[in-house]
């Protein structure tokens, strides 16, 4: 049997694509991904149209999509984030049908449930074998986890491999199993490795970042939740990361071992692994090139995939048994809601990822972000977009600040004694608003260019178009 | 109490606006160094409508302002001391002239606008080999002064040293600094460490200007000032010994002993007034009732 195929455009002929279908992607490649720039162009030129792009996420090196938008080869978009000229242009509204906008729990669970029917799946893999057993660890363009394909190549009619290293039959460990895939096709690169992780994740040296930072890692000392067995995550960006430095001399100091650590794994993490604060790291997605030589090399670190991350359709999964959780915000609102998907001119410049699940799942989700950027206040009456709804999220840490929602009477109750700069969210507002003024409300068109879908399959809010 | 002083950039609005949540014991708004030529102007206009603007603790603030012998050393008196900040920091002072000179225009400034004469203090920065020799005069030139602070960067550069992280090329400079502000019964702040992430060289270069007798440190980093408040601020330790002391020698008194003992060594005067200063500043952290 041979699943090996010269080029691109044979593997979408040999898959039966036709008009109207739904192809699907994922974003472990990130900015530096070159396969679905290079596929749509194959489907362009067969003239193939109004296709959905099912796509875990988005970036700007995307934005050949545009012009597919405008030809008609791209009616619909799904996707969990989206970023730069592609969201820039969706935003202004090229496209006639919303984006719809799932969470990396609730996309799984969408294709598990059929909800979402994948058509075919072109799945960059790092390093492949000839029958289509694939990972992210090895090869050229190494990525890591490969968390994000795995629903894909499980639930998709047609699966392609797309890769830009072969190794010898059979590829082991293998991420995506042959199994699943239809045929193979090596390219000379799927990506730019520049794009796809960085060198090593850095804390921030911003001392408002760290401030905020600080706080946060010491609301999660008193919070009641750090003890051995404590479980935990953040992102890699900014006071989030920067939280994971001070937890880790907090732990240090009282002696506490971690279960797990999740998420998007960076280096940071690694480190902590790998200095026994955590037992185990479960990793559906690798930031630094730390993490992905960790990944290939500890066994104590695992990869899993969405579902198992986060699919409320999973019967157990990753993020309900994690305890706290750190996450950034772009807007707030005085009831707690978040806004991870616009920015404060109403253009898309994210999304949901996994914020909305791990909100959801983990006994304590703390938001960190500064007051104000620029001078633009982080707390807003009423969110442009609702991201995760307020009920879902515990704290709020600022650099003058710890605002907890009045609905965790408990926690209140946990951390009065903690000497920790408790002060309500309303003050925090008002307080903000003495250097930055109220910003005027923007306004938007009355067409909605974007659905977010809980990821239960509920849709919480619409993004409109800018005008 | 100014154990930590943060140099926060005149030309940075994301720094100014954040000053006060840093941790420092005192924020010096700088218009000197941090700030190019060419920036002299917006820097003082975003000074000054910060500290009108915003809610700082005006006895924690500092203006560090342009040297007498340029043009913007008057144009920042003019526009700081309206506002009456705790302080202002007068640049390159060498000489007790200098003193006379930046006090007599803050004068009249104050007369200008009725403020209390006097009431704003001045922490000359000492940076030239002239100023260091000079130190006790400045000290004791003016009611204004409240403190010395040493700044080794310029001083070096001045007497063509070598500047290094051990410091043994300002060792004269700092014990000079130091003697002076004591002679005259003021503070004496050491220079800045200037590698901001080299956080134990910071925390050992503290230290030993703490043992040399400096009450205070500047930072050139918001990363330094817990290092700096630590290293400045007394021990558990050296609280209970100095509480010890105390009991010991009132105890003493009571009995009416002429010569006291704790732990088998002799108390005698040095050790009762090191231990009543310690507290005092133990008191003032509020670390002592």
């Amino acid at each position: 049997m041979n699943k090996i195929l010269p080029n691109i455009r044979e593997s979408i002929v040999k898959s039966g694509l036709k008009d109207g279908m739904t192809i699907s992607f994922h974003h472990h490649l990130r900015n530096g991904d070159y396969v679905l720039n290079m596929v749509m162009r194959e489907i362009a030129s067969l003239g193939i149209k109004n296709l959905t792009i099912q796509a875990s996420a988005l970036f700007d090196c995307h934005f050949e999509l545009i012009e597919h938008i405008k030809s008609g080869v791209v009616s619909h978009i799904e996707t969990n984030y989206m970023s730069g000229r592609i969201a820039n242009a969706i935003s202004h509204g090229i496209l006639k049908d919303p984006v719809v906008f799932r969470s990396h729990g609730g996309r799984p669970a969408a294709i598990k449930s059929r909800r979402v029917h994948i058509d075919v799946a072109f799945l960059a893999a790092p390093a492949s074998d000839k029958m289509g057993n694939s990972n992210g660890s090895l090869g050229k363009s190494a990525c890591g986890s490969l968390g994000y394909a795995i629903p894909d190549s499980e639930y998709a009619d047609k699966i392609i491999i797309i890769t830009d290293t072969l190794f010898p039959y059979p590829l082991f460990p293998a991420s995506i199993k042959e199994s699943n895939v239809d045929f193979v096709v090596k390219v000379d690169a799927i990506g730019n490795p520049e794009g796809i992780v960085s060198g090593t994740t850095r804390i921030t040296r911003d001392p408002i970042s760290l401030k905020i930072a600080e706080y946060a890692a010491n609301l999660i000392k008193y919070s009641g939740l750090l003890k051995d067995g404590f479980s935990f995550q953040t992102g890699a960006g900014g006071a989030s990361l920067a939280v994971t430095k001070y937890l880790k001399s907090i732990m240090k100091e009282l002696d506490v071992k971690g279960s797990f650590g999740l998420g998007g794994i960076t280096g940071y993490l690694v480190d902590m692994l790998n200095e026994g604060y955590f037992e185990a790291l479960q990793d559906v997605q690798c930031f630094d090139l730390l993490a992905v030589s960790s990944i290939m090399d500890n066994p104590r670190h695992v990869e899993i995939s969405a579902t198992e991350y986060a699919s409320p359709l999973s019967k157990s999964r990753a993020t309900s048994s994690l305890d706290v959780v750190v996450l950034g915000a772009t807007q707030m609102d005085t009831d707690f809601n978040v806004n991870v998907h616009t920015d404060s001119s109403g253009i898309i410049t994210g999304g949901s990822g996994g914020h909305s699940d791990t909100a959801e799942d983990s006994k304590l989700s703390i938001i960190v972000a500064p007051l104000f950027r620029a001078r633009l206040p982080l707390i807003v009456d009423k969110v442009q977009c609702i991201s995760t709804p307020g009920k879902h999220i515990d704290a709020l840490v600022t650099q003058r600040g710890i605002a907890i929602n009045p609905i965790r009477q408990d926690l209140i109750d946990t951390i009065k004694d903690a000497k920790l700069p408790i002060i309500p969210i309303e003050e925090l507002k008002n307080l903000t608003e003495k250097y930055t003024g109220v910003p005027d409300r923007i306004t938007l068109s009355k067409k909605c260019i974007a659905e977010v879908e809980n990821r239960h399959g509920k849709i919480i809010d619409c993004i409109f178009a800018v005008e | 109490m100014l154990r930590s002083l943060l140099f926060i950039p005149g030309n940075s609005p994301a720094m100014l606006q954040n000053a006060d949540v840093l941790g420092a014991d005192a924020y010096i708004f700088d218009l000197e160094d941090a700030v190019s030529p060419k920036e002299k102007d917006a820097a003082r206009l975003l000074v000054t409508s910060a500290i009108k603007t915003l809610d700082f603790d005006k006895n924690k603030i500092i203006v560090r302002i342009n040297p007498l012998n340029t043009g913007d050393c008057a144009v920042d008196i003019q526009a700081i001391v309206p506002l009456e900040p705790a302080f202002i920091m007068p640049t390159k002072v060498s000489r007790t002239e200098d003193i006379l000179k930046i006090s007599e225009h803050i004068k009249l400034i104050e007369e200008k606008h009725k403020l209390d004469i006097g009431t704003i203090k001045l922490i000359p920065l000492i940076e030239t080999a002239e100023g260091i020799e000079n130190a006790y005069h400045i000290a004791s030139s003016s009611e204004r002064i409240a403190a010395l602070f040493l700044g080794a960067e310029d001083l070096t550069s001045d007497m063509q040293a070598i500047r290094s992280k051990h410091g043994n090329e300002i060792a004269y400079a700092r014990s000079r600094i130091v003697t002076a502000a004591k002679a005259c019964s003021i503070e004496a702040i050491d220079t800045p460490f200037t590698d901001a992430h080299d956080y134990d060289g910071l925390v050992e270069d503290a230290r030993i200007a703490r043992s040399l007798g400096f009450t205070g440190k500047a930072a050139i980093s918001p990363q330094h000032v817990e290092g700096i408040n630590e290293a400045f601020t007394p021990t558990s330790e050296e609280i209970n010994y100095a509480r010890n002391v105390i009991e010991a020698i009132e105890e003493g008194e009571m009995l009416g002993k002429g010569a006291v003992s704790l732990g088998g060594k002799m108390i005698d005067r040095p050790i009762v007034l090191r231990a009543r200063k310690l507290l005092s500043i133990a008191r003032q952290l509020g670390m002592e009732k």
